[in-house]
């Protein structure tokens, strides 16, 4: 049989390059533009090749919030999920009590960024705020303005009441999925209640763990309205991250250069930290 | 290693059984004896499943008794009765390797490590999984995976009782053969009780000792292969067992017997008294197409039927007749002539089954 080349079914594919070109290549182009060229109006530019992403990688500022940041994402994903997991598990399967759980998990959820920060900062508030003036009335000296420690640990407490919600609706799903024929073979195995864990509900909820995490690590890292309002990334620089610092620069100093760079180096840290999350996840199948 | 003894059992999955139809198995006695190879046998949905999730105590009766070696054990897991059981479906656990897998209830049991490898290794003989052993058992097909479920019931030699699920669902027709003999081998080598769940007949009868045919909650006859096809004791087990069916033909009582249109078919008398005693709602009387007799010639005794229809299904065929109106199915062997247009055929007196309200009735012996 003789194919007839015909290649006109690639305009089919156009609609979608246009919607890709304008609402992620063309504006990320943009940014590449400023990020290698030095621009103070239209008509005086100059070209200054890697300047910026030297700057940039060489900023102590940066590289502190960078730090920082890794270490905010790290803690949010080592306390979300097992906690969303432990959640998932303990949380009723039948009845009108698991209706209600499911909504009372899903309320956090629904809360705008800003209003979450705005609770948080009236609740940490230590002359005002139930949690804070509570925490001072017991003796301990809590004060999330003023104090290093007590600021991270009011930002991941935050966000871990704003968002493991979500780790555990999707592990909830997750474990509703498993047949019952699993648990039955394995009461049968006289497999222990840790066993049951570790070699069915873990396995089988790998696939929206795997959804979990990257979800969570993208989030957290690319964190800035909640510690903004609560903290103003305070005290002193203790939780500012990299959007703030981002942000600062880019809207603060107008250093729209630096910025740029900056911006494609983030781009590019989340897209390497999720593809190694993946790969790792995925990888186990394949042998 | 048990002898297991149902008393009264009942189940409902309702939490308040109104009629007969809340009851997914009613009242039933029955008696698994140690060592025996069963069959359950019935149609989907006749309570087969749960009479045997009621065994391996993974469902808990809502009436009766379950007992093992005389002891009440209702109350215990199945870890407590000591029970394999093998699901429809495979069930592995995905990341571990198939020895691990096999491994797995040896090891829950506490048993030392060389024990295991010798267990696990001759199971993996007996399903030909030997070189499977250090694969990762989610990368195995279907039927190696049913092979390792299969593998994780049989590895366990001190279970009270191996249960079945229709184990052979997902199985390939060639292996499922290969399987059945090897459940059997194993059967005799290990000399543990085993109740094998299935629809499938020819699976039920070349596995086990003794079937018993379940029917709407109900056990309706437990007995050899032969029993059932040759005295079935209730329709059901007529028309399920057989292929095709047992021919089933309403009657009337007439004097000296029963008849059907122009036909009269003589009882002996004491079915004739046993009859007039239990006067039923209907009445019906089976033959098997096997054993109906088919004559080359007109014959005094016979009656005349018209060939409706015949298939030849190689090794044997099957003629469609109309006997007076009812039809009726006969078998017959491959090197047999075919009569053309009308048949003469007789119904052999031992052959000929008298159903009361579905339910066999046999003269006193």
């Amino acid at each position: 049989m003789n194919k007839v080349p015909n290649n006109k079914a690639w305009w089919l594919v156009l609609p979608v390059f246009l919607l890709v070109a304008f609402s992620a290549v063309v504006p990320m182009m943009t940014v590449v533009n400023y990020s290698v060229q030095d621009i103070f109006d239209q008509s005086s530019r100059y070209f200054v090749g890697a300047d910026w992403y030297r700057q940039v990688l060489l900023d102590p500022r940066l590289h502190d919030s960078l730090l920082r940041q890794f270490i905010y994402s790290a803690c949010v994903l080592l306390i979300e999920i097992p906690l969303g997991i432990a959640i998932a598990l303990t949380m009723p399967t039948k009845g009108r009590w698991s209706s209600l759980c499911l909504i009372v998990m899903a309320i956090p959820l629904l809360i705008p960024w800003n209003v979450v920060g705005t609770i948080w900062q009236i609740f940490g508030r230590a002359d005002i705020g139930l949690l804070g003036a509570s925490l001072n009335q017991l003796g301990i000296n809590y004060n999330y303005a003023a104090n290093t420690m007590d600021a991270w640990v009011t930002v991941l407490v935050m966000d871990v009441w704003h968002w493991t919600s979500l780790v555990a609706l999707l592990c909830y799903s997750g474990l509703r999925a498993i047949p019952d024929v699993y648990y039955q073979a394995a009461r049968i195995d006289r497999a222990s209640a840790w066993a049951v864990f570790r070699h069915i509900q873990l396995p089988k909820m790998k696939s929206v763990l795997l959804i979990a995490v990257m979800l969570r690590f993208m989030d957290s890292f690319m964190i800035y309205t909640e510690p903004f309002v609560l903290t103003g990334g305070g005290p002193g620089n203790a939780t500012t991250f990299l959007s703030q610092t981002l942000t600062q620069m880019a809207v603060g100093q107008f250093d729209l250069g630096p910025a740029a760079a900056f911006s494609l180096v983030y781009f590019l840290i989340i897209l390497l930290v999720s593809w190694l999350f993946y790969t790792a996840m995925t990888h186990a199948d394949k042998q | 290693m048990a002898e297991i003894r149902l008393q009264q059992l009942a189940h409902s999955y309702s939490r308040d059984p109104q009629g007969a139809d809340d009851y997914a198995l009613r009242e039933l006695e029955h008696v698994w004896e140690q060592g025996g190879a069963y069959a359950l046998l019935g149609p989907s949905g006749c309570g087969k499943s749960t009479l045997l999730n009621i065994i391996s105590g993974l469902l808990s009766p809502s009436h009766g008794q379950v007992l093992f070696d005389g002891k009440v054990v209702n109350e215990l897991s199945p870890q407590a009765r000591n029970i394999a059981q093998v699901f429809q479906f495979p069930v592995v656990y995905d990341t571990m390797t198939v020895f691990d897998n096999l491994a797995f209830p040896l090891r829950n049991q506490g048993l030392d490590e060389a024990r295991i490898a010798s267990k696990v290794k001759e199971i993996a003989e007996v399903l030909e999984l030997g070189n499977l052993l250090k694969k990762k058992a989610r990368n195995l097909s279907a039927d190696e995976k049913q092979k390792v479920s299969m593998g994780r019931g049989l590895v366990r030699d001190d279970v009270s009782a191996i249960l079945f699920d229709e184990p052979l669902t997902v199985i390939d027709p060639h292996l499922k053969w290969k399987l059945r003999r090897k459940l059997k081998q194993i059967h005799e080598q290990f000399n543990i009780t085993m109740i094998y769940v299935t629809h499938d007949q020819l699976e039920a009868s070349t596995f086990a000792d003794k079937i018993a045919v379940m029917y709407g909650g109900q056990i309706v006859q437990f007995g050899t292969p032969r029993e059932l096809f040759e005295r079935p004791r209730h329709t059901f087990v007529g028309y399920f067992i057989g292929s095709p069916g047992m021919n089933l033909i309403p009657v009337q009582v007439q004097p000296g017997g029963v008849g059907f249109a122009a036909i009269h078919l003589p009882l002996p008398l004491d079915l004739q008294e046993r009859l007039a005693a239990c006067s039923p709602t209907h009445l019906q009387v089976g033959i098997r197409p096997e054993f109906v007799q088919v004559w080359d010639a007109p014959f005094d005794e016979g009656f005349s039927a018209r060939v409706v229809d015949v298939e030849d299904l190689g090794t044997y065929k099957i003629l469609s007749l109309d006997l007076q109106g009812v039809p009726l199915k006969v078998r017959l062997g491959e090197d047999r002539t075919l009569p053309e247009g009308q048949a003469w055929i007789s119904f052999p007196a031992q052959w000929l089954m008298l159903y009361a309200d579905d339910v066999l009735l046999e003269a006193r012996s």
